[in-house]
């Protein structure tokens, strides 16, 4: 049985984390109305380029000639990665969820036979897959410093994986981000960039004639790294809403558990309070009664 | 009265304007265009520079783009910007600063084709910083 000494300190240990839990989990609700006004913000471009370049490619779909980023090398030998994560943890299954996935992913291409390349984007996942994956790990980029994520970032990331591409480094980019649902569900998700995959659109829509200035080709050409560029921001920017989604689940939580924690500990510290009282007492009376 | 149709101006980050207008000038690749109601179907890439939106009321916004592509159809034309800024928020600072940028890439540019592009793209840079943009 700890002593009441013991007990109190333990309270206070307790009630300080509380403290931090409760902190954290309002800083993660303010960040995540930011993040989740920016992931709105972006919508509307990304579903236009959507919108654009499924009509423009569903035109180029029999073309020979079509560029690599839509119609792929012909090969799917060698699998690219890109596993955004967080930066950091305290944030419930959220970073681990999209590193299973991204895993699992990784040993089945592997049983397969193809070659796997991993490119990570935050530190947290970075951390984890270095352990079971450390030479398929090609590149690593974080945002630590960054403070509001910008489509520079984005920028960034795909320059790289574009770069990689055109040098014939790998066939197939699948892209792994947690997509924000709700503030207590994101759900890891897997998302093929390269080769280009477009969401049908309703054939009524697609019937408009356009006219190309310069001509098609160029234009396609033009947009095709554009879209994996908006692809990864759009990515990155859910993931960020995600991150926040389940820092403050998380940390609501633990603000409980330690609630919990909190009021078992005053009730033992109380019970055994009011014993030693009882003691006390009992020796006084009896030693009163023996003289 | 000119009819007055859909403009809407996005840029990945935001949605920067969407109004009823009657008439945009916008940057197209192969020169600058007028776009009004009942517009052909015309789909182009854009090079920097001004855009003038005239609004349905007759006030005209000016917007600086830096590169991009616009969807136009007859009832709407959509302009999907990399970057996009009112004008009034440009300054000869931030565009010396791109200027740098668009510079540091042609140096590490690897292929001649990416390079002429650049370059092309400089090209309208400067003539932004140099022109049009009050000092």
């Amino acid at each position: 049985m700890p002593s009441l000494k013991d007990l109190k300190n333990r309270i206070a240990s307790v009630k300080a984390t509380q403290k931090i839990t409760k902190a954290m989990k309002m800083v993660a609700a303010a960040k995540l109305r930011r993040a989740q006004e920016a992931a709105e913000a972006a919508r509307p471009y990304a579903e236009r380029m959507n919108k654009v370049l499924a009509s423009l490619s569903a035109a180029n779909a029999g073309n020979a000639n079509a560029p690599k980023l839509l119609a792929g090398t012909g090969k799917d030998q060698v699998h690219l990665l890109i596993v955004a994560t967080g930066e950091r943890g305290l944030a419930g299954g959220f970073n681990s969820s999209i590193i299973r996935l991204a895993r699992d992913h990784a040993l089945k291409l592997i049983a397969q036979g193809k070659t796997v390349k991993i490119l990570t984007v935050g530190r947290k996942g970075n951390d984890v897959l270095r352990r079971s994956f450390r030479e398929n790990i090609i590149d690593y980029v974080t945002f630590r410093e960054v403070k509001q994520l910008g489509f520079v970032q984005a920028d960034e990331v795909a320059q790289k994986v574009l770069t990689l591409f055109n040098a014939g480094e790998f066939d197939v980019a699948t892209l792994f981000f947690a997509r924000f649902q709700s503030v207590i569900s994101q759900v890891a998700t897997a998302q093929q960039i390269i080769p280009a995959k477009f969401e049908a659109v309703k054939s009524d829509e697609a019937q408009v004639f356009y006219e190309y200035e310069p001509s098609e080709e160029e234009i396609l050409e033009d947009l095709l790294p554009k879209n994996v560029a908006v692809q990864i921001f759009r990515a990155l920017l859910e993931n960020n809403a995600s991150f926040y989604g389940a820092q403050m689940s998380a940390m609501d939580n633990a603000t409980r558990n330690a609630g919990d924690m909190i009021n078992r500990l005053t009730l033992s510290y109380n019970r055994q309070r009011q014993a030693q009282i009882t003691k006390e007492l009992i020796e006084i009376i009896s030693g009163a009664e023996a003289l | 009265m000119a009819d007055a149709f859909n403009f809407e101006l996005v840029s990945p980050e935001r949605l920067l304007v969407s109004e009823k207008v009657t008439e945009v000038v916008i940057p197209a690749m192969l020169g600058d265009m007028t776009v009004l109601v009942k517009h052909a179907p015309v789909m182009t890439t854009l090079r920097p520079g001004i855009v003038s939106v005239k609004l349905a009321s007759g006030q005209v916004n000016k917007y600086v783009v830096f590169g991009g592509f616009a969807d136009i159809l007859p009832d709407s034309c959509t302009l999907l910007a990399e970057s996009a800024l009112p004008e009034n928020e440009v300054t000869r600072e931030t565009l010396q600063k791109r200027i740098d940028a668009a510079r540091a890439e042609i140096e590490n540019a690897q292929s001649d084709e990416h390079k002429t592009k650049l370059e092309l793209f400089l090209g309208e840079l400067t003539h932004l910083h140099g022109n049009v943009i009050p000092a």
